[in-house]
């Protein structure tokens, strides 16, 4: 860090913000306890064992809570300093150092990661809360504790770092728990499969990860944010294009963007609480965090930034073509997870105008798919873990407080005039709009399929005729279920406060800079009620389609061809398989014969040919000491020839 | 004519004196104590003696003054005894290291549980083996406690050795190491023909070795007139008529060390010798031998002959290559564990020999780059660690007729005792210089020194020789852990006392430490500088 006051004077002519964090003092000091809570916790429940298992996801939520003080109490003193004092840096120690490579277990504390950690913190304690009850009878709720404990450590590891080691620690360490956790039910075959199938194209993207930190290093012998968004600018243009695509194929990873998005749905094989934290609110946002805060490689790549506007935008609609045809209540929703974070991917991907409007959904995303997928867990545990919404409804009456709190939830998400998916969702289409129009229209025709989709789950599962068997009876969820349910409806309403004033791009500008405001090619109001409309024929699109008709309890076969292929997840596996896995089977085959055939063949060979070597050679040793005394003799004969002949 | 009354420093030179002693004193105790409680004091003793002069080493260590040569050369130390002694950085630091391991030998020595009751040394090493003299000292319970001051008197050899300032104190440091070595190869308890003809070999070939060495002696003081290494360094500066003197003399005098080492040709008693002495002895000889006598080659080369290193240098070229090649390959067909680490060690001395080549002054180094004596010190630490760690845990795996030397009867080891195997496996990963490991640490440090020393050829051989060598300590590996035993030939691991086991534990721990952090260590190997003169 002592290099960087030469830095600045380079940085000046920028117009992306750099990162120039002051020393942490005061209360900032405590910012890695926020990590070393839940990390502690984690470490007591699974190094205790069954000693901890009275107690121990009381500990676990008591660790979060206590991080989400913290988080709370920086926060605040945050929001008393001056815009331009908001960034601070912590040294921990020197994680490792070696030749020009000088690795630190540095934490950066600004308002992006402020906001992640209220995010992280303060759902991650309302779905530890909801998870006492969810789990109560499984047998090995304290793992599943110390997971959720590990989980969220890892997380905030991924946004508090400092630098691109640091964030891929928090990012690999995220990529374990969730595996840990889809697989929790390991005795359940696809629970395993889809953790497995998880792990294996995560590695795909983290490789994307990996391959960008290594060209980061290379072209500014750094993988500090400081040091890169301060010599960004003299870089070439080519090789930050490499390093965007790079980091976007490690966020497409991470965060189920087409085409590495086919685990995100076997991924609901977890337990509800799982998919509410991990694979709705938080891990899966982390690529939208990582070209954030990349901003400073962004903003001077414009094909990366291209590359990521047209991921988000085939994914936006990818998720929620698929999110139409799901029966299965949490697949519905994780398909509607995919669509939504390609809404924010895109917002990322448009730039300095649309970072804070990423952000700001993201954010809002967390409340209502939080609140949507605990509701989701309550209706489960009302129907016996049934997921099949076909098997549902007219759920309202039997589960008054999940409906309310879902209600509030669907709401926000189809964007109801009001509630906080319809700011932050509009936004992002009023800023594609003035990017680029057919990607604007594209994003205008997700909403309208959102609105589709999520009235079709709606009604299913609290409306229409009931089609639960009769030795179903449902039930409320106790209140250790319903509370966190009803905090984050509150918010799922609310949340669009963030945007009074413009509260939030002012308070991320001096992370992501502040855009020039373009006028729209419509006014504001037209823009959205045209989306208002559009979100409005795909709610009635599915009342006239599904409220009307009778839902039958098994699924119909006759379907056209755009149903099976939203229920085959758009052919995504079948893809895979045939242009990734099946020519990778081929060339393992290849590769095993010609191991077993040419470098077994020659290993043998060589191994053979020595020891036949050294078997002849083993005669020399005849254990007769005067033929010893001779070759001894002999040797120094030559020596002394050798030295004597040579050098005279 | 006047006499002038010799000064010594008794404060530097007190580690050697204080193992001379507490081996005079094991005399004693021999003479006066009833043979019946002789053991225990004897034990103390050694180590309680073996301790003081550790802790004394350290604290020379610490006090050691930085001089300057007539050259202008600096470094740290005195030369002591009149010219006689030299206690510099590598001396201290190769007297730590062998008095460590003369600890764990004295620890493996007094081992008693493995045996049932008794050491594994001989009860009456004068009756002919399988006679009835023998069976009633058996059945008497009776045991050799010479053992003891054998072993301190060796290791005060050792200590000398690499700390001699000329070339006679070196001889009588050659012998005080070797005679009691001698001995001790031949008292083992079980197969005790191998044993005696083990000792009978060692003892041959070494005084033949000590010959030549001798003999060497002779010609370079007949080259320089003096036998102080200074005062040969200058003769060879200033260069004379008779240079062939000189260089046959070389010669001579790098056959003793290169037995002691056990470099090809000088090779052929390692195996037996190896494989017939007590393997305690053997743990304590494989280390301490080996390290002494480097310490002693490396300070006559670098010292006395620096002049001539053009001359030397080509010959020590090929000793390395066939040390490592023959040592590799012939590693390759043992049955016998002991000889097959015999072997290895074969190959070791080539690798440390490779060190040796390595560059020697500051100015061919890059920066950060470990000089040669570096480079051979780490060495020769992660060596004797793991060694020291091996032989010991030969000593616990056994069967009906004792130590289970043959290669089928450790078959399947890695299931009845995973932790022995474990530990086992860890020690020869480290020889064969996995990653990790504290041997890959010593190889680095051997081969890159040897590397800007322009040696490539060498360290070429070096890294194919060391890939050969993988296959037969991963045999062992393998052959633990994924080869179901034959019913008949299991070997199983007798439970031992504390002293065995802390002594593995101590290696092991020290094999992991050096891979992990070497950075201590190697901070501590170049804090020793380089020889004085």
């Amino acid at each position: 860090m002592s290099a960087l006051s030469s830095l600045t004077a380079a940085a000046a002519q920028t117009q992306v913000p750099v990162v120039a964090p002051t020393e942490a003092d005061g209360a900032f000091s405590l910012l890695w306890l926020i990590i070393v809570l839940p990390l502690a916790g984690a470490a007591i429940l699974l190094l205790g064992g069954r000693r901890t298992d009275a107690w121990g996801h009381l500990l676990g939520t008591a660790t979060i809570l206590g991080s989400f003080v913290i988080s709370t109490v920086l926060f605040v003193q945050l929001l008393g300093r001056d815009a331009e004092d908001r960034q601070i840096y912590q040294h921990l120690y020197t994680w490792f150092e070696a030749g020009r490579l000088d690795v630190g277990m540095d934490l950066l504390y600004d308002p992006l990661s402020a906001l992640f950690l209220l995010l992280i913190t303060g759902v991650g304690s309302l779905i530890h809360i909801y998870s006492i009850g969810y789990m109560a009878h499984d047998p090995r709720r304290r793992r599943f504790f110390a997971y959720l404990n590990l989980f969220v450590a890892a997380m905030l590891m991924l946004v508090l770092a400092e630098n691109y080691v640091g964030l891929f620690l928090g990012w690999e360490g995220v990529g374990l728990a969730s595996y840990l956790l889809i697989g929790f039910w390991q005795h359940k075959p696809s629970a395993a499969a889809a953790a497995k199938k998880a792990f294996v194209i995560n590695r795909v993207g983290d490789m994307g990860m990996g391959l960008a930190i290594f060209l980061l290093f290379v072209t500014f012998g750094s993988t500090s944010f400081t040091v890169i968004s301060h010599l960004a600018p003299g870089a070439a243009e080519t090789t930050m294009n490499w390093i965007g695509v790079l980091l976007l194929i490690g966020a497409c990873g991470k965060s189920a963007q087409v085409p590495l998005q086919a685990w995100l749905l076997d991924a609901m094989e977890g337990p509800t609480p799982v998919s509410a934290l991990i694979h709705a609110a938080t891990m899966v946002t982390a690529g939208v965090y990582l070209i954030t805060r990349s901003n400073f490689v962004f903003e001077l790549a414009p094909t990366a930034q291209t590359a990521v506007v047209v991921v988000a935008t085939v994914t936006l609609l990818w998720g929620a073509i698929i999110g139409c045809a799901k029966d299965d209540i949490k697949k519905a929703l994780a398909g509607s997870t995919m669509s939504q974070i390609g809404y924010m991917m895109l917002g990322a991907g448009l730039g300095v105008a649309g970072y804070a409007f990423a952000i700001f959904h993201l954010l809002t995303h967390g409340f209502f798919k939080a609140n949507m997928f605990l509701g989701a867990g309550s209706v489960m545990h009302a129907m016996d873990d049934d997921v099949d919404m076909r098997h549902y409804g007219a759920l309202n009456k039997m589960l008054p407080v999940t409906f309310l709190t879902f209600a509030m939830g669907y709401l926000a998400i189809i964007g109801f005039p009001g509630f906080s998916g319809f700011w932050s969702k509009d936004k992002i289409i009023e800023t594609a709009l003035v990017e680029s129009p057919i990607v604007g229209i594209c994003a205008l025709i997700g909403a309208g399929i959102t609105g589709f989709y999520m009235t079709r789950l709606m009604l299913m599962t609290f409306f229409t005729k009931k089609r639960w068997a009769d030795e179903v009876h449902p039930h409320e969820s106790p209140a250790v279920m319903t509370f966190p349910l009803i905090v984050l409806a509150a918010l799922s309403v609310l949340g669009g406060i963030l945007l009074a004033g413009n509260w939030i791009v002012d308070w991320l500008s001096p992370v992501v800079g502040h855009a020039e405001h373009h006028e729209p090619p419509l006014p504001v109001i037209v823009i959205t009620l045209i989306t208002v409309g559009v979100v409005a024929i795909g709610v009635a699109a599915a009342w006239f389609l599904v409220g009307r008709r009778e839902v039958p309890r098994e699924a119909p076969t006759d379907v056209s061809f755009v149903t099976r292929a939203a229920r085959a997840d758009l052919y995504g596996d079948a893809i895979n398989e045939g242009l990734v896995v099946n020519p990778g089977r081929h060339t393992v085959a290849a590769l095993t014969s010609a191991d077993e055939h040419v470098v077994d063949g020659a290993f043998s060979g060589g191994a053979t040919t020595v020891s036949g070597v050294g078997v002849g050679l083993r005669r020399l040793q005849t254990g007769y000491v005067r033929s010893y005394a001779l070759s001894i003799f002999a040797g120094a004969a030559l020596l002394v020839l050798t030295i004597v002949v040579v050098n005279l | 004519m006047e006499f002038i009354k010799p000064t010594l420093e008794y404060a530097e030179l007190s580690p050697l004196l204080i193992v001379f002693g507490t081996a005079c004193l094991g005399i004693l105790l021999e003479a006066f104590l009833p043979r019946g409680v002789r053991r225990v004091p004897q034990i103390t003793l050694a180590i309680v003696g073996l301790t003081a002069a550790l802790i004394a080493t350290v604290v020379v260590g610490l006090g050691l003054d930085t001089t300057t040569d007539d050259a202008g050369r600096t470094g740290r130390g005195l030369v002591g005894a009149e010219g006689s002694i030299v206690v510099d950085g590598p001396t201290v630091y190769l007297w730590g290291l062998l008095l460590v391991f003369a600890i764990g030998g004295a620890l493996l020595f007094a081992e008693r549980r493995l045996e049932g009751g008794v050491s594994s040394f001989t009860p009456m090493a004068a009756a002919a083996p399988g006679s009835d003299t023998e069976r009633e000292a058996s059945t008497r319970g009776l045991e050799h406690t010479e053992i003891y001051p054998l072993l301190v008197f060796a290791a005060g050899g050792m200590l000398l050795f690499p700390a001699s300032g000329d070339l006679l104190t070196m001889f009588v440091a050659l012998e005080v190491l070797s005679l009691p070595l001698y001995l001790l190869c031949g008292l083992a308890r079980r197969r005790r023909l191998l044993s005696q003809e083990a000792a009978m070999k060692y003892f041959l070939l070494g005084a033949f070795a000590s010959g030549f060495f001798l003999y060497g002696a002779a010609l370079v003081y007949g080259y320089a007139g003096t036998m102080s290494f200074t005062g040969i360094n200058e003769a060879v500066h200033a260069g004379t008529e008779s240079r062939g003197l000189l260089l046959a003399g070389i010669a001579l005098l790098a056959v003793g060390l290169l037995f002691k080492v056990g470099a090809v040709p000088f090779q052929a008693w390692t195996p037996d010798v190896y494989q017939g002495a007590p393997t305690a002895v053997t743990a304590f000889m494989a280390a301490g031998t080996k390290i002494a006598a480097f310490g002693a080659l490396a300070r006559l080369l670098y010292v006395a002959f620096d002049g001539e290193r053009w001359s030397w240098q080509p010959v020590l070229w090929v000793i390395a290559i066939l040390s490592m090649i023959l040592g590799a390959v012939l590693a390759i067909p043992q049955t016998d564990v002991k000889r097959m680490l015999a072997y290895s060690s074969v190959a070791h001395s080539g690798f440390i020999l490779t060190g040796i080549l390595g560059a020697q002054s500051i100015g061919m180094l890059a920066e950060g780059q470990y000089s040669s004596l570096t480079g051979v010190l780490f060495y020769l630490t992660a060596y004797g660690f793991s060694m020291v760690g091996a032989f010991a845990i030969v000593t616990l795996v056994r069967d009906a007729g004792g130590e289970a030397g043959a290669f089928n009867h450790w078959a399947g080891l890695g299931k009845r005792s995973p932790l022995v195997a474990g530990a086992f496996a860890f020690f020869l990963l480290s020889m064969a210089g996995i990653p990790l490991t504290a041997g890959f640490i010593g190889k680095w440090a051997v081969f890159t020194s040897a590397m800007s020393a322009g040696a490539w050829p060498v360290v070429l051989v070096a890294i194919g020789s060391s890939i050969v060598a993988i296959f037969f300590y991963v045999r062992y590996v393998r052959l633990m852990f994924f080869h179901e035993p034959a019913a008949d030939e299991q070997a199983a691991v007798a439970v031992p006392s504390l002293l065995t086991s802390g002594t593995v534990v101590v290696c092991l721990v020290a094999t992991v430490a050096l891979g992990v952090v070497p950075g201590p260590v190697l901070d501590l190997v170049v804090g020793a500088g380089d020889f004085i003169r």
